[in-house]
């Protein structure tokens, strides 16, 4: 009989060593946790518990330099009063701004029109993103509407650092043809670029 | 081999309870395997009528026989039922039988235990089929219980999540019962390599199971303390995330298809020699392509989550070692069909069975692989595509060789031979209506029908159709198993020790039916 006993207490030692090993196996199920977030965090996935990805907001503002933006309005040919809410700002590049125009249709018929920016000085063009524009869409207003459209940008910190003053002009033209309806097709070749 | 045939009248001075008390106190490996069996063909028979309802509404477009709410109850409790009620112990109870039969144990190593581990169960079972009627009705979180819908369900969920608590305390009960066995109460003579393919299979399931069900048991305790002990593992506003839920799910899941798929590779290793009356062809190769495949199914589970955002270096590396699994696997099926080659092959149902699981199985293969290659997967994930993939590797794969095991053992366990004509009519039917059942779900999916969703766009209608009628042939067709089984269990042709001639074994030396006890003096292996 000393062999049926000799194998009951190797099976028991077998039984512990595998039962232990499925309890480990349900910690490691929890240590997957620690785990995920490391992975996670060296690998910068998904990154939820990091304060910058919290809200919005940017590391990269040049604090040390300051540039004044003036904004311009112009219309051609357009019985449109456009103008801006600010006229000049100074801003840190990298800082995200919001500025708003002001417009409003003066004839008594719904008018389409889109705005064409430039810069001054041209070169400043380059560094000039804008995240939100009212020239990036053609924009019809109602007999007699007034609207106030925002624009969002940032200046580039490498903008060169000769430049001290940019200004920003809006010229808005009239969209031909859509006078009177505003299902024709938009112009082929419309200055839709978002940096220049 | 010799083997002590022990006298016939043993369990004459055995006393045992009858009746109900028999079953409950039992300890003989035999009687606790037949539970096993009997409960997973009637979870099998649930998880069918479910799977039922989810055709007869998809039958057209609209909604006609259920409200989406009920039907993604319906998907989600057929494959908790399917997966943890009918295929899982049905393993465990042919490794119950079969187990000691063939190693020469008189039973397994802890037959109090074995005991447990069943009648946790029903209990289980009921849990999780009672959940149907509580308020707010069974989980409908997808078998998968995902979060955040995990977490935010009615008590149907709790009552699923102690279901699977209560499952997984069985399931790891048996696997440590398995490895014991097969370790230290092996006859003696029987060497690690000479053990027959089927313990050698459940060898290494019982260590995947042992290693992957805490770890599942962990992930839902998870969402039982998100849901009621203000944890947050799984809520983004608490600082938790979802996605590492799927991560934590999936590496139980994915080494889970293959506790459900390696049994039935064991399965149809032992009948192809059999009635091929060859030896199975790569025998070394077939235990090493099976440990291969367990231990890289550790290192593939983010297969199922290429479109949750990975980076691209994660999809590459998840991608390839998904496709390396192929390997492994392709070695057993060329093995398989090697063993056939220029064999004297004979197609009664055993075999008919197993090489309709050769054919059909290798096409849920190729579907797999298809699925791991990221860029595709991408278009086809949560498709009716992964439905049919893994319809063909689970039903033609896993439940095809359980029944081919069935036919194959039925003699042993019952002492006659199962009806030949009912078998075959079985097979044949199953196969057909497999087919037509789930072939069409590849088109529908590729034409990206979504799986889960009780409405479809019209588009969808004929091919959904067809697959809804193949259902109802293939759910019918399961019923001819049940006339086999029962007419084979009250009469018919007595079967012989052996009643397949090239069977090789320990199990076709002792008398069929099999005598309540074997091998109570180990036989000695040459
Ligand atoms: C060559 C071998 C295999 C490969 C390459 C493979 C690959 C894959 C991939 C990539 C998926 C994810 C598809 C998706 O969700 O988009 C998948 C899903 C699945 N596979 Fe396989 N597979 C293989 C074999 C198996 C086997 C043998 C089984 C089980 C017996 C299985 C069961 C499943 C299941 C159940 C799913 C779906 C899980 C779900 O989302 O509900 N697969 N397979
Ligand atoms: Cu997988």
């Amino acid at each position: 009989m000393s062999r049926a006993i000799r194998l009951e207490r190797q099976n028991r030692r077998l039984l512990w060593r595998l039962g232990v090993a499925a309890v480990a196996m349900f910690g490691f199920g929890f240590l997957l946790v620690p785990f995920y977030e490391k992975i996670c965090e060296v690998t910068g996935i998904n990154q939820l518990l990091r304060p910058e990805h919290a809200g919005v907001f940017n590391t990269q503002v040049d604090a040390s330099r300051t540039v004044i933006v003036q904004f311009d309005a112009n219309t051609h040919d357009l019985p449109w009063r456009f103008e801006p809410q600010t006229r000049s700002m100074r801003v840190h590049p990298g800082e995200l701004v919001q500025v708003a125009y002001e417009v409003s249709n003066v004839r008594g018929e719904p008018v389409t029109g889109q705005a064409v920016p430039s810069y001054g000085p041209q070169l400043a063009g380059q560094f000039f993103r804008k995240m939100e524009c009212f020239c990036f869409q053609q924009q019809t207003l109602d007999a007699g509407e007034r609207r106030l459209m925002p624009v969002v940008f940032v200046v580039d910190p490498a903008l060169p650092a000769e430049v001290h003053t940019v200004t920003l002009s809006y010229t808005f033209f009239e969209v031909e043809g859509r006078r009177q309806t505003s299902e024709a097709p938009p112009p082929k070749a419309g200055p839709r670029q978002r940096t220049s | 081999m010799a083997a002590v045939i022990p006298d016939p009248l043993d369990h004459h001075h055995h006393h045992t309870p009858s009746g109900l008390m028999r079953w409950l106190t039992t300890t003989n490996h035999k009687d606790i395997g037949t539970m096993y069996l009997i409960f997973s063909f009637v979870m099998f028979l649930s998880g069918g009528v479910m799977a039922l309802t989810i055709r007869a509404e998809l039958f057209q477009p609209g909604l006609q026989v259920v409200q989406p709410e009920f039907f993604n109850q319906l998907t989600t409790m057929h494959g908790l039922v399917m997966v943890f009620g009918a295929i899982m112990p049905a393993f465990v109870g042919f490794a119950n039988w079969q187990i000691p039969l063939m190693i020469g144990a008189s039973d397994m190593a802890f037959a109090r235990m074995n005991n447990w581990s069943f009648w946790l169960l029903p209990p289980a079972a009921i849990l999780l089929l009672g959940s149907f009627f509580v308020p707010g009705g069974a989980t409908a979180a997808g078998w998968t219980l995902y979060a955040p819908l995990s977490v935010q369900m009615g008590m149907g969920m709790d009552f699923a999540i102690f279901a699977i608590h209560i499952m997984g305390l069985s399931s790891i009960m048996g696997a440590i019962n398995i490895v014991v066995t097969i370790l230290n109460m092996r006859a003696p003579g029987m060497t690690m390599m000479k053990m027959p393919l089927f313990c050698w299979t459940w060898l290494i399931t019982a260590y995947l199971l042992i290693a992957v069900m805490p770890v599942l048991a962990g992930a839902v305790t998870m969402i039982l303390t998100d849901r009621h002990f203000g944890t947050s593992f799984f809520n983004a506003a608490g600082g938790g995330d979802p996605v590492m839920y799927q991560h934590i799910f999936w590496f139980f899941g994915h080494p889970e298809v293959y506790i459900m798929i390696l049994p039935a590779f064991g399965i149809v290793s032992q009948i192809i020699p059999a009635f091929a009356r060859k030896p199975l062809f790569g025998y070394a190769s077939m235990v090493y392509a099976t440990a291969s495949i367990a231990i890289l199914s550790f290192v593939v589970w983010a297969h199922h989550m290429f479109t949750t955002g990975m980076p691209a270096t994660g999809q590459l590396f998840f991608m390839y070692a998904t496709m390396l699994i192929a390997v492994p696997t392709g070695v057993k099926v060329f093995n398989w069909v090697a063993t056939m080659w220029r064999g004297s092959l004979s197609f009664e149902p055993p075999m008919l069975w197993a090489t309709g699981f050769i054919f059909v199985f290798t096409m849920g293969g190729f579907t797999g692989l298809i699925c791991a290659i990221a860029p595709i997967d991408i278009q086809v994930q949560d498709t009716y595509y992964v439905v049919a993939h893994f319809h063909y590797v689970l039903v033609a794969g896993s439940l095809f060789a359980l029944f081919a095991g069935a036919y194959y053992w039925l003699p042993k366990w019952t002492g006659h031979m199962p009806s030949e004509r009912l078998g075959k009519l079985h097979f044949w039917c199953s196969l057909v209506f497999f087919n037509v059942t789930f072939f069409p779900m590849h088109f529908l999916g590729l034409a990206g029908m979504p799986r889960r969703i009780p409405d479809y766009a019209l588009q969808f209608a004929d091919f959904n159709a067809l697959a809804s009628v193949g259902a109802f042939g293939f759910g019918l067709s399961q019923l001819i198993f049940l006339a086999a089984v029962v007419k084979c269990v009250r009469g018919g042709k007595p079967a012989p020790a052996k009643p397949w001639d090239g069977a090789e074994g320990l199990e076709w030396t002792v008398p069929s039916p099999a005598p309540y006890h074997t091998f109570e003096d180990a036989p000695l292996v040459k």
